[in-house]
């Protein structure tokens, strides 16, 4: 139960083309993230999926069976949205058995399940205040236990940790991945956030412009980028690039560097440099060099380090951390 | 406006406008209070006197009186069923996206700006008039007797013709409500399974109450005084089957010139106004509080 499947799946609105035929494998049980910048198609590609959209060409398997035209209640999937879509006038509990409700369950059955789903989400406290009275994490947690409940072959995230202030969104997202252990269902989950991506997904998506760039777990992605946008998109802070003489040397028209990878000492390395701001986190320390003939490299030094504004220092890539790609941006191996 | 100084500043200068409403509410009201306790009759110039109750015993205990008090509870009752179940569906049609949206929506709120008494008589000459009325040539193109509205059913007749006017004030009054409904939610409304008729029932009529709320209140205010559609259509009759409250006052003070009778019948309309007021309020305006 929960394996999707899209075919040359393709989505237009009037004559601009959103999303270009695709062809996507979701498997039973997986974790997906599609992330990507905004305008990219990921939210597109999440409401065909759910039925909200309909698609222009292709067609959308749901456990093997094409479930293109079927109406999205019937596809058995859960969606959990970005403003959360809570309804406003019924309490939490009525906002929970709504789905139930509409399914026809009788009564005992409801309250069981809403119950359940309350204790499994700390919800019970708030079980009868209504959405307006609740904190933004509770809401979000809400807006989870409504798809829960339904007991979906998949659940479909839409951003839902962007409205989050940044601590509560790093207990949402342990929250969820919980949840996708306990539960072992299938989820899709979209975000521009490449952190909520790597730290979640058992398989990335990266999109831009409605196409797919390159699908991997994350250290795959990590490790081996398709092309120069998924080497920039995915790690933090971005991947350096340098252009020109200097990534001909390597025989490439750019070279990329991880910020983690370069090794700084005082002298006697590859590039010179100046530095320029130094953050100091307390457990990294980033450090924004300026080298003559390459540019602005960024360097992320483990702890502490001594350096400030205006030091001369020297910068070293080992030549195994160095990612090389040709004139159209992509990989070379 | 923190300080006492200031408080008291923001006090006198707003005093002047608070006593020029004051005087304007106070004055007209006194004397149609102080009128209404006096025999006071236009064709006998010089013999007011003062004869206490007299004036209202004689307009509660005429049988007219309770035929008005049912037709104008009538009135207000249908104009206020049929606009904000016809406003509703409207809306909901209007909101849908057809070419040439902007026309359609002003042709929906052009009868607001026709003037009751041209309205009214434009329904009575050209649609219910048994002779020439669009609804008579209907009713002979397929052969029936044409229905001489406005003499069988004369209250039915005005709130068909007062429903049409107001229709468009809850059309669009409802229709902003309905825009401003959150389609997020309507989506998971039938993500979660909710056929079109659930989504009505448990998202868009919940979303709209406090506008329907609005509609009622305001709709009522006026409604309780319509008068322009009476005079020129059925000017009351047959008898006074289509005489409400504010028809009476006027057939007492104006046609029988008994000032002191229709002061008191004006009095006794703004009792039940506020009568009326207060029970709206308590049933439905709890659902103005945020």
């Amino acid at each position: 139960m929960g394996s999707i499947r899209l075919k040359q799946v393709s989505k237009s609105f009037g004559s601009v083309e959103v999303i270009p035929p695709l062809d996507l494998e979701i498997n039973e049980g997986e974790f997906v993230v599609f992330v990507g910048p905004s305008g990219c198609g990921k939210s597109t590609l999440l409401r065909l999926i759910a039925g909200l959209e309909d698609v222009t060409t292709g067609t959308v398997e749901i456990d093997g069976q094409d479930a293109t035209t079927i109406r999205p209640a019937k596809r058995g999937l859960a969606m959990v949205f970005q403003t959360y879509a809570l309804y406003p006038h019924m309490s939490v509990r009525k906002n929970i058995a709504f789905p139930l409700k509409m399914a026809g369950l009788d009564k005992a059955q409801i309250d069981r399940k809403v119950d359940e789903a309350a204790e499994t989400l700390n919800l019970t406290e708030y079980i009868d205040r209504r959405p307006g009275q609740l904190s933004g994490g509770q809401r979000q947690r809400v807006a989870i236990g409504r798809a829960i409940v339904r007991e979906p072959k998949a659940f479909l995230f839409d951003e839902p940790l962007s409205n989050l202030d940044a601590a509560l969104r790093v207990n949402m997202r342990l929250e969820i991945s919980e949840l996708h252990q306990s539960l072992e269902t299938t989820m899709i989950y979209v975000t521009h956030d490449q952190v909520e991506a790597m730290t979640m997904a058992d398989k990335i998506v990266v999109l831009r412009t409605g196409i797919i760039e390159q699908v991997g777990s994350p250290l795959d992605l990590y490790r081996n980028p398709a092309n120069l946008f998924v080497a920039g998109f995915i790690g933090s802070p971005k991947m350096n690039f340098v252009e020109g003489p200097e990534a001909r040397r390597y025989g490439a028209h750019t070279i990329g560097v991880r910020p983690e990878h370069l090794e700084v000492s005082r002298d006697g390395g590859l590039w010179q440099g100046t530095v320029g701001v130094a953050e100091h986190l307390g457990s990294d320390t980033f450090l924004h060099v300026t080298v003559a003939g390459i540019g602005n490299l960024t360097v992320r030094a483990p702890g502490e380090v001594g350096v400030r504004y205006g030091d001369e220092i020297s910068v070293t890539a080992p030549k195994e951390r160095i990612y090389r790609f040709d004139k159209d941006g992509r990989a070379i191996q | 406006m923190a300080t006492d100084h200031s408080r008291t500043a923001a006090r006198f200068m707003i005093s002047p406008s608070v006593l020029l409403l004051l005087g304007w509410m106070i004055v007209p009201l006194s004397m149609t209070i102080w009128f209404s306790f006096q025999s006071y009759n236009l064709l006998s110039p010089g013999t007011e006197e003062w004869i206490g109750l007299l004036n209202y015993e004689f307009f509660l205990t005429d049988p007219a009186f309770f035929e008005a008090l049912a037709n104008t509870l009538l009135l207000v009752g249908g104009v206020l069923l049929i606009t904000i179940i016809g406003g509703t569906g409207l809306a909901i049609l209007l909101d849908q996206p057809v070419w040439g949206q902007g026309i359609v929506r002003i042709l929906v709120i052009a009868p607001f700006f026709v003037m009751p008494t041209v309205s009214a008589l434009v329904w009575k000459n050209m649609f219910m008039n048994p002779v020439n009325g669009l609804f008579a040539h209907l009713a002979k193109t397929v052969g029936l007797q044409p229905f001489d509205f406005l003499a069988h059913a004369p209250l039915f007749s005005i709130i068909l013709i007062v429903a049409w006017q107001w229709l468009p004030f809850a059309t669009l009054i409802l229709l902003t409500a309905l825009q401003s409904l959150d389609q997020e939610q309507l989506e998971a409304a039938e993500m979660d399974g909710a056929s079109a008729l659930n989504r009505f029932v448990y998202m868009v009529v919940p979303h709209l109450a406090r506008a329907i709320t609005v509609v009622i209140l305001i709709q009522t205010i006026f409604l309780l005084s319509i008068f322009a559609e009476i005079l020129v259509t059925t000017n009351g009759g047959p008898g006074y089957a289509s005489t409400n409250i504010t028809f009476l006052v006027y057939a007492q003070s104006l046609l029988q010139f008994d000032v002191g009778g229709g002061s008191a019948g004006g009095i006794i309309a703004v009792i039940l106004a506020n009568i009326v007021a207060i029970f709206l309020m308590r049933m439905i305006g709890k659902n103005l509080e945020a």
